[in-house]
């Protein structure tokens, strides 16, 4: 079983801050970390590996410092790591990057045929949750979206199911290898890196593509010239008029802060009340 | 957010603007187009809010608005045409075939991508609910045209009278304005609850244009084996939901969030959460408000430990009234929200839910 792991390094949204006069994003000290979403992704690969044996490649696209987010999916216990770099691919939007990662993909086959390609369901600096569907269309992959649980494979007839996440409820399907599959956030726990592990991907002769080397055919179809999306203008969210109201009483205690917070509330909102008093019947 | 009047100082332009020179060939595409999402016999609301926001779009344009409609054939099928007449369409599209009983990526995706081929619409529109994403990648990446997802606004620049789609980047820091200009249709996924629900009109009716696609099951290869609703139905609420009590890492320990669901009971609320009480496992990820997490347009929303970060924030804006509690006075949230009391959630949160408590028993007295 041989499974492809697609990661992205992403700043971590939760320490981004915007400056406040030229409205962008200060990237200095935010640390580079693995898209959360994509280490559910990682850690199901691995759990079918230990079931059913094979190789784990994990395949990033992104500048050099992304080599960082590698190590970390080696040190879990990845076999294989290859990074897609070159600045041919700078302003890539979610269309450019599936056809970017597709091609990779095709070259790492021509190496080991592909049974699985892994990928969490969404990133969080994007939020796209598009570069995954993008990449089963381009390689005729069924696709597998918001999986939660990996019901069993068939190795010998070559078919996988799964538990998928649908609206107000689970799908549960059956299909074919090869597929693309994205998994859904807090469905595992991952594994601690083991001290072998750690030197081996401290070590680790990572391979770095560039576009060549990735197998891209048409350079017109990557970067910005490859994106149909173009971002038109960035700007600041609008801050609400409004700040809060601050309930304060003599006491302070908290009962009265209550008793005075729901006053106003009802006075200036009775459909507030009228709410509350529906909702509880 | 308006289209912005051509401007005689040359902007400056970031990163990434191409002057793009109009294909005169994408002139044929016209019209707008919304995805009519349902599964188990009910239509998801949000492509009711997207036929709201559609219609403004085709008004702005001089263009006809359209639904598109796929499933097994039948009367339910039919109806959600009717549906969708009352609530801002012209036209459907139908497309009624017994393989697309449930959805699945791939006869969803060939015939939607057929339908588009065939009647060219300039702008499609789908909810950004875990079909309408698995949908629009697949579609958007087949016919080689840009998506935008996850927006949180829907503009005409009439300048080039191209799809302005607004959505949060980077957690909800900062918006961005994304044009599809020389590709066509113009793709764009919208949450749930970010649009308005528009007026029902029973009296309104539109044409259905019924299309046949060539769908065997045989050359499907993914095979739904069985649904398993879900047995706790609340989780799928919480979008909808008009009372909200939410609690973030303020709270401080895990069994502290029993204060939350304690209100939330009393009240008849749904719970809501923070992405970091959500990643440390006290709620299930079902819960999530945020830019990662759910948009939720309730009535009113109590915030509990919550310090009102942006990624959070995007999420819960729209709440009609917002009531915050949070032990640090210089806190992000007290900027936004309705009321705030500054103090120790874990004693505040007891005394709130004791006094909604109170005030129910004498209003039922007394009513």
């Amino acid at each position: 079983m041989h499974i492809i792991v697609c990661i992205k390094q992403v700043p971590d949204s939760a320490q981004i801050r915007v400056h406040p006069v030229t409205n962008t994003i200060m990237r200095q000290g935010v640390p580079a970390i693995v898209n959360p979403y994509d280490l559910y992704a990682l850690e199901e690969a691995l759990r079918l590996k230990d079931r059913y044996g094979g190789r784990v490649t994990v395949l990033c696209m992104g500048p050099s410092q992304a080599e960082a987010a590698l190590r970390k999916a080696l040190s879990f216990g990845a076999d294989e790591a290859i990074l897609v770099s070159d600045r041919a691919f700078a302003g890539s939007d979610t269309l450019a990057t599936s056809y970017a990662l597709a091609a990779a993909i095709r070259q790492i086959q021509k190496d080991m045929a592909v049974d699985l390609v892994f990928s969490g369901k969404q990133t969080i600096d994007g939020d796209t949750a598009q570069v995954g569907p993008g990449i089963a269309r381009r390689l005729g992959l069924q696709l597998l979206t918001y999986v939660s649980k990996i019901e069993g494979i068939d190795v010998e007839k070559k078919e996988i199911v799964v538990h998928r996440r649908a609206e107000g409820g689970a799908q549960i399907l059956k299909t074919r290898l090869p597929c693309l599959v994205t998994i859904l956030e807090g469905v595992n726990e991952m594994r601690f890196a083991t001290m072998g592990d750690m030197f081996r991907a401290a070590r680790y002769p990572l391979k770095v593509w560039d576009k060549d080397a990735a197998g891209i055919e048409d350079i017109e179809k990557v970067g910005l010239k490859g994106s149909p999306t173009v971002v038109a203008k960035v700007f600041a969210p609008q801050p609400r008029a409004q700040k809060a109201e601050r309930i304060e009483t003599q006491t302070g205690a908290p009962a009265d802060l209550a008793v005075t917070l729901l006053a106003k509330l009802f006075t200036r909102y009775p459909h507030i009340e009228r709410e509350i008093r529906k909702q509880a019947g | 957010m308006t289209a912005e009047a051509p401007s005689t100082t040359p902007a400056k332009k970031p990163a990434g603007r191409r002057r793009v020179e109009f294909d005169p060939r994408l002139a044929a595409y016209k019209g707008v187009w919304v995805f009519i999402e349902h599964e188990h016999n009910r239509v998801h609301p949000v492509s009711w809010e997207l036929l709201g926001e559609g219609r403004k779009l085709a008004d702005r344009i001089g263009v006809e608005l359209a639904g598109v409609v796929m499933g097994e054939p039948g009367a339910a099928t039919r109806d959600f045409c009717s549906e969708a007449f009352h609530y801002g369409a012209d036209l459907c599209y139908l497309v009624e075939d017994p393989v697309l009983a449930q959805y699945r990526n791939d006869p969803y995706t060939s015939s939607l991508t057929a339908l588009v081929r065939e009647y060219q619409p300039e702008i499609l529109l789908l909810g950004a609910t875990t079909l309408g994403r698995d949908l629009a990648g697949s579609v958007a990446t087949t016919l080689g045209t840009g998506l935008t997802a996850d927006c949180t606004g829907l503009n005409i620049d009439m300048e080039n009278r191209s799809l302005a789609a607004t959505r949060p980047t980077f957690g909800g820091s900062l918006l961005c304005t994304i044009q599809t200009l020389n590709y066509r249709p113009q793709m764009a996924t919208v949450r749930p609850r970010v649009m308005q629900m528009p007026e029902r009109n029973t009296d309104r009716t539109g044409r259905i244009v019924e299309q046949r696609i060539a769908l065997a099951e045989a050359d499907i290869m993914t095979k739904v084996l069985q649904f398993i609703p879900d047995a706790n139905q609340e989780q799928a609420r919480l979008e909808y939901a008009d009372i909200i009590v939410a609690g973030g890492r303020g709270l401080k320990r895990p069994e502290n969030f029993q204060l939350v669901w304690d209100l939330a009971s009393v009240l008849h609320a749904e719970v809501g959460a923070t992405r970091p009480v959500v990643q440390a496992g006290w709620v299930s990820a079902e819960r999530q408000v945020g830019q990662t997490g759910k948009t939720v347009r309730p009535k009113l929303y109590i915030a509990a430990g919550i310090s009102g970060a942006i990624q959070h924030r995007v999420g819960m804006e729209g709440a009609d009234v917002i009531i915050a509690i949070n032990e640090d006075p210089a806190a992000p949230i007290f900027d936004f929200a309705t009321y705030g009391i500054v103090g120790n959630a874990m004693q505040i949160m007891p005394a709130l839910t004791e006094a909604f408590r109170q005030h129910l028993a004498t209003a039922k007295l007394a009513g």
